[in-house]
């Protein structure tokens, strides 16, 4: 910038400071509806009562100068930015919207680039002081106060002040760099002057413990000076009271590693031979029950907690088993349990159970008298980002699965089996049929188990179309309504 | 044994947690002090207030608040059998250091895991303790993150949860066998009913009350876990469909992979090696494609022959190489999706891709701009006045991308 009285622009500005948007706002509003072009101004700052008085165009009668909406906030941040060069950059930017509105959506053009960076710039120190300020404690009871020394690159204090505020309310504390302060008393904020380094307190005691802390949670296995570096500069370590660390945990980073390394494993800690007797009595090898031996459905529900008769096991969360009274007159077969069923441990209590549990109860039976379950128990699903996606299980898995089936038929003796769906059929009957063609159907196994053949409620949750919807509900009530009077005969 | 200052119990303890890599305080709700005149809060950003050598981030107080324990797992500093020192904080202790090192603009705010001692529930309990007298006593507004032992009960957690950002619960390894083989006494089941058991718990609070139709404050940052990778023989291809299955099943917020790292009394069934960080960031990288960039687990290693990311150059590139066929991309056409695939093209790259072609079409050069490494890109890209030809399907084009890559990053 030149001294200003070299300098032969038509117009000069005065800001009152560094960070004076309103002082440059006012200004530019003026000059660019005078249409004065960026080269013919000046932008100058000078502070206190010495400021000459800026010689500016008042704005032309019922003039407005329109800029899109976030130009304001991308300046205001620019400006922050210690380029002296950037009140005459924004003012361009200003003077190119005019006839290019769109130029700050346009990410390659040089001048939208440097405005970027510039607002990057700003926003990487802003987000450095947060992190980076370090409060050394005076004074105690009443007295106490934290008071921090810190050195930011641009003008940022003002900007970042509120930010403290949010987080130290509860705290008297002031924040003193080289061009402002920022005070705290606990109830007002005030901004002053530049101060020095030796204003600030030059030690504090829990900075020992910091220290301790900073050399103990480092890892030296994994030594990554360069990455560290990136993210914490050189320049902010004369600040920082851990950093003077730094050198040595480096260079003994090498030798910690490898002793680690080469340390032989020692014999057990002499304590470690109590604490497993005191809570790991030797746990004899166990041999994972099949349920083989299985008297009532709740021991067959705890053998098939292990289950690995299929791989199904390995993704889900656990084994979902039937539920209902060990005498029920009859047990209804779904296909598999959903991302509901997997979570809470319980056959049919997700979107589906419940439009089941629905129509049961329209259908006057009691849903605590049936016994439900399903032909897989383990939940089979294709995860999509934060979603599982159902997918069908497949004969192989059924066909495992059909152990557990078999058994819960065993002890519960139904008179009458509800397959619902293909899934269902396919594991109660041994073979694939078609359900919507045989819908209603009693099917009657060699074992005289009778079988009655419906959909899963599942489907009409699928359905889109509203009136649809509601004659397949009312389709699948009919169902039930069946299986009522089934029961009862 | 004698009796330890608050400094050495604070170093034993500290170093006996560095092998938690997660130390992160994003993402959880805004909260300040300013009604109630306390000290902290949280702004949606992470802060990291200072690195380690190891280039990690420092974000946290990350402590344990014993290292002693009952389980004996290989990989683990503080397993039973190891001979390392042994310290145990008071409550009060790690309350005060907390505030402490707070008040002073060292932290975001406090992990506190712990070795379990006598029972699961002791040890929680102790652990919701410290937050609850954080919150209630000390009026604090700072990130708190809670290990959760998975054993404890559902009453505990749910206190936890009531004082907490983020809940966490280690799946320790890839597999269920890994886990029984080097943590005996951990039960992988019981871990997945935990995690299970807290995304039912975020949902249901999620939900407004029916009484006050506010909804109840629980865990806002999430949960969270992580896994070890190299102390077993679980291929990365095993490691992220392990992933891809908790991020969908609980919902987790982050799965965090810590590269096997040689402890001090090392066990003799694990491996004595430097820790492979190159694969650990592979794997991370890997991780992102699944969260953010619209890729399905199973596409990520299809077609490679191990099943193991390529050490050398990054998933993205290594999938794009291996899939020609669907390249070159126009830039000034495809959408978001088919952007996002292209190596090198990162997510706020393609928002300004977008952004710009709607006023003008965009060169290579233009590209270039915007980007990090043109290199990379040159050859899957079509651009006003740029068309790669025959590059894409040369048959040296990864040595000779690589090689560009490697002298910008001389430069």
């Amino acid at each position: 910038m030149l001294p200003a009285e070299l300098d032969l622009a038509r117009y000069t500005v005065w800001l009152e400071s560094q960070t004076d948007f309103a002082g440059w706002r006012d200004a530019a509003r003026r000059l660019a509806l005078n249409e004065v072009r960026p080269e013919d101004i000046g932008w100058h700052v000078a502070a206190g009562s010495d400021r000459p008085q800026s010689d500016l165009p008042d704005v032309p009668e019922g003039a407005q100068l329109v800029v899109p909406r976030d130009f304001i906030d991308h300046t205001e941040t620019a400006f922050c930015h210690c380029d002296p060069g950037r009140f005459a950059f924004l003012y361009r930017l200003l003077w190119r919207l005019r006839a290019e509105p769109k130029l700050l959506a346009i990410a390659s053009d040089p001048d939208t680039r440097r405005l970027e960076a510039m607002e990057k710039a700003v926003r990487r120190d802003s987000h450095k002081m947060h992190a980076f300020v370090r409060f050394r404690k005076i004074g105690d009871g009443e007295e106490e106060r934290y008071v921090a020394w810190f050195e930011p690159d641009h003008f940022i204090v003002e900007r970042n002040a509120d930010f403290f505020v949010r987080r130290f309310t509860g705290m008297r504390w002031t924040i003193l760099t080289p061009y402002a302060s920022a005070d705290w008393d606990g109830e007002r904020l005030a901004i002053g002057p530049g101060a020095a380094k030796t204003d600030a307190p030059d030690q504090d005691d829990t900075e020992a413990l910091w220290r301790t802390y900073f050399a103990n949670i480092f890892n030296p296995a994994r030594l990554k000076v360069k990455a560290m570096q990136k993210e914490m500069p050189k320049k902010y370590w004369r600040n920082l009271p851990e950093a003077s660390l730094i050198p040595d945990l480096i260079a003994g980073a090498d030798k910690a590693a490898k002793d680690m390394i080469a340390r032989m494993p020692t014999t057990p800690a002499p304590h470690h031979a109590k604490v497993q007797a005191k809570h790991w009595p030797k746990h004899q090898p166990a041999e994972t029950p099949d349920g083989d031996a299985a008297h009532t459905i709740s021991e067959l529900r705890e053998a098939a907690k292990g289950c690995r008769r299929c791989p199904l096991w390995r993704d889900a969360t656990q084994t979902v088993f039937g539920e209902g009274p060990d005498n029920a007159k009859v047990i209804f077969v779904g296909e598999q349990p959903g991302d509901q069923e997997d979570l809470a441990g319980k056959p049919f209590v997700g979107p589906a159970g419940k439009v089941f549990d629905a129509i049961l109860d329209d259908a006057g039976v009691d849903r605590l008298e049936v016994y439900v379950t399903n032909a897989v128990k383990h939940f089979k699903f294709e995860p999509r980002g934060k979603r599982r996606i159902h997918s069908k299980p497949n004969a192989g898995e059924v066909q495992a699965c059909r152990w557990w089936i078999d058994r819960e038929f065993e002890l519960v003796k139904p008179e009458l089996a509800v397959a619902l769906g293909a899934t269902a059929a396919l594991s109660l009957l041994g073979k694939a049929i078609p359900v919507t063609k045989m819908r209603g159907q009693v099917i009657e196994r060699e074992d005289g188990l009778r079988v009655f053949i419906t959909i899963h409620p599942s489907f009409i949750l699928r359905i889109r179309d509203h009136a649809d919807k509601e004659a397949e509900r009312e389709r699948f009530l009919q169902d039930m309504k069946q299986v009522r009077k089934l029961m009862s005969t | 044994m004698s009796v330890l200052t608050i400094r050495e119990k604070l170093a034993i303890l500290s170093d006996a947690a560095k092998y938690d890599a997660s130390c992160a305080s994003s993402g959880s709700a805004k909260k300040d002090s300013l009604k109630s005149g306390g000290v902290g809060s949280t702004e949606g950003m992470g802060i990291c207030h200072s690195y380690a050598p190891d280039g990690r981030c420092i974000s946290l107080l990350k402590i344990l608040l014993t290292n002693f324990c009952i389980y004996d797992c290989s990989y683990c500093i503080n397993r039973s059998s190891s001979n390392v020192r042994r310290a145990r904080f008071g409550i009060d202790e790690v309350v005060k250091l907390t505030m402490d090192f707070y008040r002073r603009n060292y932290i975001e705010g406090l992990f506190l895991s712990s070795g379990v001692i006598r029972s699961p529930d002791e040890t929680m309990g102790e652990m919701v303790e410290v937050a609850r007298r954080l919150r209630l006593e000390e009026k604090f507004s700072g990130y708190i993150h809670l290990k959760t032992i998975p054993e404890s009960s559902a009453d505990l957690v749910e206190q936890a949860g009531l004082y907490a950002d983020r809940l966490s619960i280690n799946i320790e390894l890839p597999t269920d066998e890994g886990v029984k083989k080097l943590a005996p006494e951990k039960r992988p089941e019981t871990i997945r009913l935990s995690m299970a058991n807290l995304r039912r718990k975020m949902e249901e609070k999620a939900e407004p009350t029916l009484r006050t139709k506010k909804r109840e404050r629980f865990a806002p940052g999430g949960q969270s876990t992580q896994m070890i990778v190299g102390a077993d023989k679980t291929s990365d291809d095993g490691i992220l469909h392990t992933s891809a299955r908790l991020y969908g099943s609980y919902h987790l917020r982050r799965v965090y992979y810590s590269a096997f790292s040689p402890i001090p009394d090392a066990s003799s069934s694990l491996p004595l090696q430097k820790p492979p960080l190159m694969r650990e960031h592979r794997l991370y990288q890997a991780d992102w494609l699944m969260r953010f960039y619209g890729f399905s687990q199973p596409e990520i290693l299809a077609g490679s022959s191990d099943g193991m990311l390529d050490l050398a150059i990054d998933p993205k590139l290594a999938w794009a190489l291996r899939n020609r066929g669907q390249f070159p991309v126009d830039i000034n056409r495809a959408d978001r999706e088919t952007l996002l695939r292209v190596p090198g093209l990162g997510t706020k790259v393609v928002t300004k891709i977008l952004q710009t072609r709607r006023h003008r079409r965009m060169r290579l050069e233009d590209v270039g701009r915007i980007c990090h490494s043109i290199a990379k890109l040159r050859p899957f890209i079509i651009a006003e006045g740029w068309s790669p030809g025959a590059l894409t399907d040369k048959a040296g084009l990864r040595g000779q991308i690589e090689r560009s890559c490697e002298q910008l990053a001389l430069f």
